[in-house]
């Protein structure tokens, strides 16, 4: 009989594998703690220790597949450039935080809550992550991986979650941030666009059912409202990759009948790209403006909606640096383009931000030991990042706020930009109109 | 295999008995029915009303609906067709269908580069729906040997699952090969804009669907009706066993089966991609559980079921959220179009279980 022969392999096997398992468990956890002030043993969450030369692990959750892969892979890039920064130059060298190098664990957040859910549990069960860059897309965090990471006391900073709802005062995670803007901020900027700069009364909006879009179009309203303007109807659709159809026209007719002047569809592509395309197809849709967001703002837009593309208005996040990081941002552009070729969304630079942030606050709590190895503890390093006052960064001087927004305290700079001269189609390009608000003008008017 | 024994049901007692004969069943199914009919009719009376869609509009939803359902039409002839001869469900036909949609549009970039789609688009497209073809039938073909054929005697279930699991492998394969992102698919410039056609003004794109469509499902009745090929296909659905006595090669026919569901695919895939301008590995997915969905409603293993079948669904996608919903005010009314697709197909195998045009016996998949 050979049976018991593999199954004795197999049972070896399984036994190193859970004593491996222990092992890296317990390198992960305990130890650590040698004379700080602070005591590892003790405090809640504990501390990540990493023994002398071992890499500093820091997961990414982002959308690195499927449709809206442009945005997660541009903010995978950004993560990458700020490890290669870490020495202070950009070389295609990686550098090191605190003595040791850093290590990246790439998970998907597949645009979705399913992507959170997956994504954020895999992130939360290993005690050796630092931090968590993530997540591309709102729906992804909000109530899933903010919170299944919250949990174990891993922070969660996103370079590009918008929707307000994710820091709100009674729905933000205490270990959640972010270094993209607030949609409180875009919806306003957008708005005042519609009203003020075109001089538009009538628009209809389309969501996707995601809370960063309908966060969008409901900020949208009510702004524009209190403008004075009229939202003449409001859609929604489901995704294509939620099994929704392909055929935007009946909707689209439906939007005609109550004559907007423009239409506003902060979504995703393809279906920003369908619906641009479409748009142009339906004869009552004649003279009437199309407007996407950031959402929309990615290589494949241009790509797939051809010359539709033409003439569709897109808003998106301008890095403002201070004086003290212009010149860098250049470089960072120039780095980018060097090692990953075309930019394919607008949020590089603030991944690049986000990483950067919560590397300050690790160099601030870590604490060497005499063994050299590291220790770090997760409450004091997430207080650490909440701190953050004036940092310079790549999108601006940030400040973080208590609940989580990690933005420029003067304002946000967002631009509306007219296609094709969109800087992820041409790089470079201006924009038409920009805006700088605060988050408190946003929120105070709204 | 030998069916297993059924337990013989308890005798019913007296009072059960006079239930029984109450046709309880019955008067449910009416009652659901009735008050379906009547939600609607008050939505689209309360619609029509407001009066906020014009006669235009109307008149455009029911082409566009048309034009999708056309789609739906072709792909739902291959599900069809193969149930009629194999009765499985090939749930792998989405992506026959997909796979013809890349196929083409390999060529497509390639005509474009030369400038080719724009200068001469009618033969561009000919030339896109040929190498769509090929595709698809190659796919479909390949699919049919090494997937189905060694299971053909096997209990039913099993070549279910085996299509699922096609499905999923040819998804990946493409995935694989071709990476996630949606691609742009080139189309000529003089696709875009309308036709005027008896005074309405019709989209272009939608007049080549419906015409390429519509001559493909001619063509299909008349082989199907009138070959010798397209008999000894009436004759393999009919009885496989008694086909072959009468000396008629079933795997031929099953071969030829797939086959034409294969050019169907490829033309719908094309048609498609010229519509919308896109292709991807999981572009196959939606129209493929739609287009089964349009088969099981016009009776899953007829031609002219599997036709109406689709162009009913295409128009109540279209139709339906406008009409029945804009009037009982319900916000985002076009989210909830599905919700008309599968109350439809739900209500239509309460009363006619073959579907629109099938026999009326219920059949176990």
């Amino acid at each position: 009989m050979r049976r018991p022969s593999w199954f004795a392999v197999v049972t070896v096997l399984g036994a190193l594998s859970l004593v491996a398992a222990g092992c890296a468990k317990e390198e992960g956890g305990g130890g650590g703690g040698g004379g700080g002030a602070v005591d590892c043993n003790t405090v809640e969450f504990g501390c990540v220790t990493y023994a002398a030369g071992a890499p500093i692990r820091v997961g990414t959750l982002l959308a690195i597949s499927g449709s809206v892969a442009t945005l997660g892979l541009d903010s995978q890039h950004g993560v990458s450039l700020a490890i290669d920064y870490l020495d202070g130059k950009f070389d295609g060298k990686p550098g090191q935080l605190v003595g040791h190098p850093v290590q990246l664990d790439n998970e998907d957040d597949l645009c979705s809550k399913q992507g959170g859910q997956t994504g954020g549990t895999k992130l939360a069960s290993d005690p050796t992550i630092l931090f968590v860059v993530g997540t591309s897309c709102s729906s992804s965090a909000l109530g899933v991986a903010d919170k299944l990471l919250g949990d174990k006391g891993i922070i969660l900073i996103s370079p590009s979650n918008t929707a307000a709802g994710l820091t709100a005062p009674d729905q933000h995670n205490p270990f959640y941030m972010r270094t993209a803007q607030n949609d409180a901020i875009q919806a306003k900027v957008v708005s005042d666009f519609v009203y003020t700069k075109l001089g538009f009364t009538k628009a209809a909006t389309i969501h996707d059912e995601s809370p960063y879009a309908a966060g969008l179009t409901g900020g949208f309203k009510t702004f524009f409202e209190q403008a004075g303007g009229t939202v003449t109807d409001e859609e929604a659709f489901t995704t294509i990759a939620g099994g929704g159809s392909s055929d935007f026209k009946p909707l689209l007719t439906s939007i005609a009948q109550t004559k907007p002047q423009l239409i506003y569809f902060p979504d995703f592509n393809p279906e920003c790209a369908l619906i641009a395309k479409q748009a142009a197809d339906i004869p009552q849709l004649k003279g009437v403006k199309l407007m996407g967001s950031d959402g929309c703002n990615a290589s494949t837009f241009f790509d797939q909606a051809g010359a539709a593309a033409n003439g569709v208005y897109l808003s998106s996040p301008i890095p403002s640096p201070g004086a003290s990081t212009s010149g860098l941002l250049d470089q960072f552009n120039a780095a980018y383009k060097d090692q990953f070729g075309k930019q394919t969304a607008p949020f590089n630079a603030n991944a690049f931000d986000a990483f950067n942030v919560v590397a300050a606050a690790v160099k601030k709590v870590a604490i060497e030991n005499s063994d050299g190895s590291v220790s770090i503890p997760r409450v004091a390093l997430k207080d650490a990042v909440f701190q953050t006052k004036d940092y310079a960064g790549l999108t601006g001087t940030l400040t973080c706020i208590s609940t989580g927004d990690c933005q420029a305290p003067l304002a946000v700079n967002i631009g509306v930009y007219l296609s094709p001269d969109v800087p992820t189609n041409k790089p470079g390009s201006e924009p038409i109109f920009n805006e700088t608000i605060t988050l408190e003008d946003a929120l105070g008017s709204g | 295999m030998a069916d297993g024994t059924t337990e013989v049901a308890p005798k019913p007692t007296a009072t059960v008995g006079r239930l029984a004969r109450f046709p309880l069943r019955k008067t449910i199914q009416l009652v659901i029915g009735i008050a379906v009919v009547a939600g609607a009719a008050w939505g689209a009376y309360r619609t029509i009303s407001l009066g906020t869609f014009t006669g235009a509009a109307w008149r455009d939803l029911v082409v566009f609906g048309v034009a999708q359902g056309a789609i739906y039409m072709l792909i739902a002839l291959g599900y069809s067709m193969v149930y009629g001869v194999l009765r499985m469900i090939n749930f792998a036909h989405g992506e026959v269908f997909m796979f013809g949609a890349f196929g083409s549009y390999f060529v497509a970039r390639v005509l474009n580069d030369h400038g080719l789609i724009n200068s001469s688009p009618v033969l561009s497209i000919a030339i896109l729906m040929i190498a769509g073809m090929v595709c698809s039938v190659a796919v479909a073909v390949l699919l049919e040997r090494v997937a189905y054929r060694p299971l053909r005697n096997a209990p039913r279930l099993v070549p279910l699952i085996t299509a699922i699991g096609a499905s999923l492998f040819l998804q990946n394969t493409a995935r694989g090969f071709f990476g996630d992102q949606d691609r742009g698919y080139p189309t000529p410039d003089s696709l875009g804009g309308s036709w005027t056609i008896l005074g309405i003004p019709i989209l272009r794109s939608s007049v080549i669907v419906i015409v390429v469509a519509v001559t493909m499902v001619a063509a299909l009745t008349w082989f199907v009706a009138r070959t010798k090929t397209g008999k000894s296909m009436r004759a393999v659905a009919e009885d496989k066993d008694i086909a072959s006595l009468m000396g008629i090669n079933v795997d031929r026919v099953v071969v030829m089966t797939f086959v034409i569901g294969g050019m169907l695919a490829g033309v719908a895939a094309v048609l498609f991609a010229l519509v919308f301008g896109l292709v991807g590995p999981f572009m196959g997915f939606v129209p493929g559980i739609k287009a089964f969905t349009a088969a099981v409603l016009g009776g899953i293993g007829s031609i002219a079921g599997a036709a109406i079948g689709g162009l009913i669904l295409g128009v109540l996608e279209s139709v339906g959220p406008a009409l029945f919903l804009t009037g009982l005010k319900i916000p985002g009314p076009n989210q909830l179009k599905d919700v008309f697709t599968f109350t439809i197909l739900v209500l239509v195998l309460i009363f006619r279980p073959g579907g629109i045009m099938g026999t009326g016996e219920p059949e176990k998949v």
